[in-house]
């Protein structure tokens, strides 16, 4: 790892400053991807901006109906928190599937969303879930946040304050690991809002995480498995690399998305 | 440089590091705590688990200085003088271990496990829970046997210490 000056702001204002006056600062939140690759000599920033000790970033409430969670809020946390398990238990059964219990601790729903990567679980999550994404600018709807791989709305120097969940959503995120990695090869977030029906798809898309129309479509009629018979995502834009194929993830996509129908029943 | 503060197995210190200084590197060259290992420095083996501020993390990607203030434990934390701890014992009986590299992580792992999960610890629980930590040469049957023994002896550790 080269070296760094590294800085702990106490608030997002003070951390806000950091980003815009130091040349190359990048924000540190759990660090699960950032430190692997600084290791690696992949991202070389010249500062560190740890927002861990920012207490405002930190912690889990219910607002005026909806789920509230800072953006340095743990996996480990938003797992066992009894406000998300009581509110939106996909959203925490999601949070206990990623990484392992270590990397849990450490990593952050805010470090994973700004990331965007295109095989993380959360990206799914605030997709399908329709959640706001809060900064120290704006507010940002989810359909208009993951704008392409490791690519998003954020602009330079913005920086997630938390994230806005609508609750009592029927939903339920179904995911094909691989076997190696444990990252996501397909996973597939289906949430039901009423009568609309919203499903997200990760890890295959060529563009980062995407909503499945014609699933969408085919759910908002017959909430069941078996209106996915046949239906499914077209090839065309899904990844091929070594461990899969696009069309082997597009056949994995309509699978994975029955059964998260089935679980969200 | 920055200066460092941690309470490591019970004891104050203080380091004078850079601060792109791993906890891990902190602790082994350092501290020259050597029982926490690095295995495949990608943050997946974790051969490197230790815990800070009561919790179970891979030291391998943690910076140092972000730990400045916390309480740290490593596997030479655990034991009580020349008495092991009981997870220890564990491992030992079920010969929970080939190389043995892995193991120290194995046992911080397993420690907070049973912190999280309690005395009663199924194999699928164990074996769902040990999903970070990576064994090359035991097939994990004898360490999955190790943690539900050692997390049965936990607890009367605890009663023993009431």
């Amino acid at each position: 790892m080269y070296e760094f000056e590294y800085h702990h702001p106490g608030s997002v204002e003070n951390a806000a400053k950091l980003l815009s006056t130091l040349p190359e600062a990048k924000l540190l939140a759990g660090g699960h991807t950032l430190l692997p690759t600084m290791k690696q000599r992949l991202a070389a920033p010249k500062h560190i901006v740890d927002m861990r000790s920012i207490r405002e970033l930190h912690g889990i409430h219910v607002k005026d109906g909806h789920l509230v969670i800072g953006a340095m809020t743990t996996h480990s946390h938003v797992a066992e928190s009894a406000l998300v398990n009581s509110h939106l238990p996909s959203l925490a059964a999601l949070a206990a599937g990623i990484g392992d219990p270590h990397v849990r601790r450490r990593g952050t729903i805010g470090g994973s969303v700004a990331n965007n990567d295109p095989a993380a679980d959360y990206p799914s999550a605030v997709l399908a879930l329709n959640a706001t994404i809060v900064t120290n600018q704006r507010e940002i709807k989810a359909d208009a946040f993951f704008t392409g791989m490791f690519e998003t709305a954020l602009k330079e120097g913005e920086i997630i304050t938390h994230f806005v969940f609508p609750t009592g959503i029927k939903g339920a995120y179904a995911k094909f690991p691989n076997p190696a990695s444990r990252y996501a090869m397909v996973g597939v977030f289906v949430a039901r809002h009423g009568a609309d029906v919203r499903v997200a798809v990760t890890g295959a898309g060529a563009n980062g995480v995407f909503r499945a129309n014609a699933l969408e479509a085919a759910l908002k009629g017959d909430f069941s498995p078996k209106a996915l018979d046949g239906k499914g995502v077209s090839a065309d834009d899904l990844n091929t690399d070594m461990h899969a194929d696009a069309a082997y993830r597009a056949h994995l996509i309509t699978v994975m998305a029955k059964r998260a129908v089935t679980a969200a029943q | 440089m920055a200066t460092v503060h941690m309470t490591v197995n019970g004891k104050a210190v203080t380091g004078h590091i850079e601060p792109n200084t791993l906890l891990v590197a902190f602790l082994r060259e350092n501290l020259r705590l050597t029982g926490t290992h690095v295995g495949c420095d990608t943050s997946q083996c974790g051969a490197c688990v230790v815990h800070v501020n009561g919790q179970a993390i891979k030291s391998c990607t943690t910076l140092a200085i972000a730990c400045d203030g916390a309480h740290v434990t490593t596997i030479e934390g655990l034991a009580n003088g020349t008495e092991l701890h009981p997870m220890q014992m564990a491992f030992r009986e079920h010969h929970g271990l080939q190389c043995g590299y892995c193991t120290p992580g194995m046992i911080m792992s397993a420690v907070d496990m049973v912190n999280r999960k309690g005395h009663e610890l199924s194999e699928h629980t164990i074996r769902e829970e040990l999903e970070g930590n990576i064994c090359r040469c035991t097939g994990y049957h004898n360490i999955v046997k190790a943690v539900a023994a050692g997390a049965k002896a936990m607890q009367g550790m605890a009663k023993a210490a009431e």
